[in-house]
C-alpha cells in the first residue's frame, strides 16, 4: 500500500515570522491568516496530501499563494512549522541534516523558479552537478550530463556559461540538472514560467514524455492554469497558503469545489482538458448484430433515429445501420443485418481530447460513438453536447445539425406490419 | 568628588598583566613575525636590482598588460633614482608580512561571521572599533608587547588592516544569491562543499576587495610603523619630521606612492579576466578529489532509459 505513495504531507504549516508556533495553534483553531497580524505570514497553512508514484502532482496558485513555500518545505530547504513530510520510510520533517542531504542526494531533486544555476560553471558542470555531489567519478558524471544535455535539446552548449544563454536555456540547464541527478522524485518550481509559449509547450510535451519513460514523481508548481490541465494527473489549487481543493484536471474543471476555483478555471482552454470520456453522454439506442433489420429499424422508430450503432454481444462496435438501409431489408424479407453495417463510424477513444473530437463530429453521420481500450462502445458524443462544452447555444447547435431525418414512424410501422404478415416476422421480435 | 572615568589606567594595567603573564606568547609571536619578515625581505633584497625591477615589470604585464608593464618598471626605477630603494624593499616585505597575516585571520573571521549571526554581531562592533581607532594609537600596546622595531610595526599593521577583510568577506558571502546557495541544498550538498564550491567563488569578487583594502591600509599603517622604529620608507619620513627634511621627505612620500598605486592595481587584478582563470581554476581543481571514499556513487537505476531518449530524439530529427 504505502510503496505507491511517493510522498505524503500531513498537515503541514509553514509560519514566517516571530511566534510562528502560536500561530500555527491560532491557525488551528480557527483563525485566518489576516487575524495573524502584520509580523507573521503564513505562507502554508495545513497541506496534507499524497502524491503517488509515478504521477504528475501540480500545484496551482495565484502569486503568493505559497506554492514556492510549500514544495521547499517538501525538501525541507525551508522547515516545516508543522506537520510532516514523507518520503517512503522517511520523515523530512524530522530528519538529522545528514540524513537529510542523503534523501535530498537519492531521493529528490529541484528545478528552482528562477533557475538558480552556478553562474561560475559551464553549462555542463552545472548539469553534473548533483551527480558530483552524488560522488559520481568526473569520467562518468560528464558523459551522463552530456546526454542529458542533449534530452533537454542544449547540445553544442555544453562549455558556455549560463550568463551566455537565454532565459528559457537557462531554464533547460536547470531541468537537466534535476534530471541528471536521477532521483525518484522531481520538484519543479514554475519551471517553464520563464520560456516562450512555443518552447514552452515543448517542453510540457518532452516531460510528459520524459515521465512516461523513465516512471519519475512529479511535483509541478506553476500559476499558469492550462499548464496545470495539460500535465497534471492531479491538481491540488492553492489560495492564500491553504489547498482548497485536489482533483483531477476534469474534476477542478466540472466540479470547482469553490466560487474561487470556478473564477480560477473560467478561461481555461476546456477543449485541451476534457476529454471525450467527460463529455459523452449513454447512447439513446444500440443494437446488438443479432438484433437484425426489424430489431433495429424498431429501435430506431422508437427513439426517432435515422441511423444507430451496431455491437456484438460483448459491446464491441461493429459499425452502424441508417434507417433507411433497414427498411429496404425488412421490405426484402432479409433478416440478416450484418450485410448493411457501414463500418465508418469514426468512433473515437475515450481519452481523446475535446479538441479533437470536432472533425470526427462533422464526419460521422451519428453522435459521435466513443470507445474504450478493447474498442467497445462506452458511450457516445452528440453534436449538441460538443458545443454545449463550449458554452455555445444548444438551440443553435441543434439548427446546425445536419443529421438527416429519421424516416416518419408511420412508414416503419407500416413496413412492419407487412413484414409480420407476409410472415417474415413474429409479432413477439416487434414488441 | 571628581568626576573621572580611569578607563586610560584600566587598559595600562590590563597590558601590564598581559606583559607580565602571557609574555611567553608575544615572544612567539615577536619570533614569528620577525622571520617572516626576514625571509621575505631576503627574497626582495637578496637579487640584483635590476632583476627584481625586471621580475615586477613581467608580472605586472602578465596581470593587466604591457600599460603596467612599463608603468611598474619606470615607478620601480624611480624609487632606485631617489635611493630608496632598499627602504622601499623593507617597507614591501611589511606590508606582504602584515597583509598575509591579516587576510589570514580576517577571511575565517569574516566566514564564520557570514554563517552566524551571533558571531556577526559580535564581531561588528569590534571591527567598527578597530577601524575608527586612530592609527598611531595602536602603536602604543604593540610597543608595550612586542618592544621597538619591526614586530610591533606588523603586529599594528594587522589589527589597523584587518577589518575591510572581515567585512568584506562577510558581506559578499551573504550577498550570495540565496536561490544558488538553496540549490546546493537541495541537491544535498554539505556546508564544506556550498561554501568551497558556490559562497566563496561567488564572493570572490568581495573578497578581493578586501584583500585589496587589507594591502592598502598595511601600506599607509606600515609608514606609521616607522615611529615605532619598524625602519623602510616610514623610517625616513619619521626621520624627514624630526629634520624637517625636505628633499628626503618627498623622496620617501614618493616613493610610498608609487608602492601604493602598484599595489594597488596588482590586486586590483584579481578580480580581471586573467586572475579569474587563474582563481577559477584553482577552484574547479579542488572538488574533483572531493568525494569521501566510502561515499556511494549514483542513484541511478536506469541508466539506459536516458540514452535511449537520446535515441529517440536523434530519430525523430532525422525524420523528415
Ligand atoms: N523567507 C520568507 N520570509 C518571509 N515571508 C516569506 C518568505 N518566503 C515567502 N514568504 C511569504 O510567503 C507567502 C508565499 O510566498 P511564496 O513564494 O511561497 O508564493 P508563491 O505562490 O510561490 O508565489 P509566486 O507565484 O510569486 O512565486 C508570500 O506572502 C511571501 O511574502
Ligand atoms: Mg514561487
Amino acid at each position: 500500500m504505502t510503496d505507491t505513495i511517493a510522498l505524503k504531507a500531513t498537515g503541514l504549516y509553514k509560519v514566517f515570522g516571530k511566534h510562528a508556533d502560536s500561530a500555527v495553534r491560532k491557525l488551528q483553531d480557527g483563525a485566518t491568516r489576516e487575524q495573524l497580524g502584520g509580523a507573521t505570514t503564513a505562507a502554508v497553512i495545513d497541506a496534507s496530501f499524497e502524491v503517488k508514484r509515478g504521477e504528475i502532482f501540480v500545484v496551482m496558485g495565484l502569486s503568493g499563494s505559497g506554492k514556492s513555500t510549500l514544495i521547499r518545505t517538501l525538501n525541507g530547504l525551508q522547515p516545516a512549522t508543522a506537520g510532516t513530510v514523507e518520503i517512503g520510510a522517511d520523515n523530512i520533517t524530522g530528519a538529522a541534516p545528514k540524513r537529510l542531504r542523503d534523501i535530498r542526494r537519492k531521493r529528490m531533486s529541484m528545478v528552482f523558479q528562477h533557475f538558480a544555476l552556478l553562474p561560475h560553471r559551464t553549462v555542463l558542470d552545472n548539469v553534473a552537478y548533483g551527480l558530483e555531489i552524488q560522488g559520481m567519478p568526473r569520467a562518468e558524471r560528464e558523459e551522463k550530463a552530456r546526454k542529458v544535455t542533449e534530452v533537454v535539446g542544449l547540445g553544442g552548449w555544453e562549455d558556455k556559461h549560463p550568463s551566455e544563454l537565454s532565459g528559457g536555456m537557462q531554464q533547460r540547464v536547470g531541468l537537466a540538472r534535476a534530471l541528471a541527478a536521477d532521483t525518484e522524485i522531481l520538484l519543479m518550481d514554475e519551471a517553464f514560467s520563464a520560456l516562450d509559449p512555443l518552447i514552452r509547450r515543448e517542453m510540457q510535451e518532452q516531460l510528459l514524455e520524459l515521465q512516461a519513460t523513465l516512471g519519475k514523481t512529479i511535483i509541478f508548481i506553476t500559476h499558469d492554469l492550462n499548464e496545470a490541465m495539460f500535465l497534471g494527473d492531479r491538481i491540488a489549487v492553492m489560495r492564500d497558503g491553504r489547498i482548497v481543493q485536489i482533483g483531477t484536471p476534469e474534476d477542478i474543471l466540472t466540479n470547482p469545489a469553490n466560487d474561487y476555483v470556478e473564477q480560477f478555471v473560467q478561461d481555461v482552454d476546456r477543449t485541451r482538458v476534457l476529454t471525450a470520456e467527460s463529455v459523452m453522454r449513454k447512447p439513446r439506442a444500440v443494437v446488438h448484430l443479432t438484433a437484425g433489420p426489424h430489431g433495429a429499424l424498431k429501435a430506431m422508430r422508437d427513439e426517432q433515429m435515422s441511423g444507430v450503432y451496431v455491437i456484438k454481444r460483448d459491446r464491441t462496435l461493429i459499425g452502424w445501420v441508417s434507417d433507411r438501409a433497414c427498411l429496404d431489408l425488412v421490405r426484402n424479407g432479409d433478416r440478416n443485418l450484418e450485410s448493411i453495417v457501414q463500418s465508418d463510424h469514426g468512433a473515437v477513444s475515450s481519452d481523446t481530447a475535446l479538441s479533437e473530437l470536432f472533425i470526427p463530429s462533422l464526419e460521422s453521420a451519428l453522435p459521435l460513438g466513443v470507445v474504450d481500450a478493447k474498442n467497445r462502445l462506452i458511450g457516445v458524443v452528440p453534436r449538441v453536447t460538443l458545443l454545449a462544452t463550449l458554452g455555445g447555444e444548444p438551440d443553435a447547435a441543434r439548427e446546425a445539425s445536419p443529421d438527416r431525418d429519421p424516416i416518419p414512424s408511420h412508414v416503419v410501422d407500416k413496413a412492419l406490419e407487412v413484414a409480420i404478415e407476409s410472415g417474415a416476422l413474429k409479432v413477439e421480435e416487434v414488441d | 568628588m571628581e568626576y573621572r572615568i580611569h578607563f586610560g589606567d584600566w587598559i595600562t594595567s590590563g597590558l601590564d598583566w598581559i606583559s607580565a603573564n602571557l609574555n611567553w606568547f608575544f615572544e612567539f609571536l615577536r619570533a614569528v613575525y620577525l622571520g617572516m619578515y626576514d625571509s621575505v625581505n631576503w627574497v626582495f633584497n637578496t637579487p640584483p636590482v635590476l632583476v627584481v625591477v625586471i621580475v615586477a615589470a613581467l608580472l605586472a604585464l602578465l596581470a593587466r598588460g604591457w600599460k603596467f608593464g612599463i608603468g611598474t618598471a619606470v615607478g620601480f626605477l624611480f624609487i632606485l633614482g631617489v635611493n630608496q630603494w632598499e627602504n622601499a624593499m623593507d617597507s614591501l616585505s611589511l606590508v606582504v608580512v602584515s597583509a598575509f597575516l591579516a587576510v589570514l585571520v580576517s577571511i575565517p573571521i569574516g566566514i564564520w561571521a557570514a554563517r552566524n549571526d551571533v558571531v556577526s554581531a559580535i564581531v561588528k562592533p569590534i571591527m567598527d572599533f578597530l577601524q575608527t581607532m586612530p592609527a598611531l594609537v595602536y602603536l602604543i600596546p604593540a610597543i608595550a608587547l612586542f618592544r621597538i622595531g619591526v614586530a610591533p610595526g606588523i603586529f599594528a599593521t594587522v589589527l589597523f588592516a584587518m577589518a575591510p577583510g572581515v567585512r568584506l568577506t562577510e558581506l559578499g558571502i551573504r550577498g550570495v544569491d540565496h536561490e544558488v546557495v538553496e540549490a546546493g541544498h537541495a541537491f544535498g550538498a554539505g556546508p564544506a562543499r556550498i561554501l568551497r564550491q558556490i559562497q566563496l567563488p561567488l564572493a570572490m569578487p568581495s573578497i578581493m576587495a578586501g584583500i585589496n583594502q587589507i594591502i592598502m591600509l598595511s601600506l599607509s599603517m606600515v609608514v606609521i610603523a616607522g615611529f615605532v622604529g619598524a625602519g623602510g620608507l616610514g623610517g625616513e619620513v619619521t626621520k624627514a619630521l624630526s629634520a624637517l627634511d625636505k628633499p628626503l621627505g618627498f623622496e620617501a612620500g614618493m616613493a610610498v606612492v608609487i608602492l601604493a598605486i602598484i599595489l594597488d592595481r596588482f590586486t586590483g587584478a584579481f578580480g580581471n579576466k586573467r586572475a579569474k582563470a587563474l582563481l577559477g581554476g584553482l577552484f574547479n581543481r579542488l572538488p574533483r578529489g572531493g568525494t569521501p571514499p566510502g561515499e556511494p556513487t549514483g542513484g541511478s537505476d536506469n541508466p539506459e532509459a536516458i540514452s535511449d531518449l537520446v535515441d529517440e530524439n536523434r530519430a525523430t530529427r532525422a525524420a523528415p
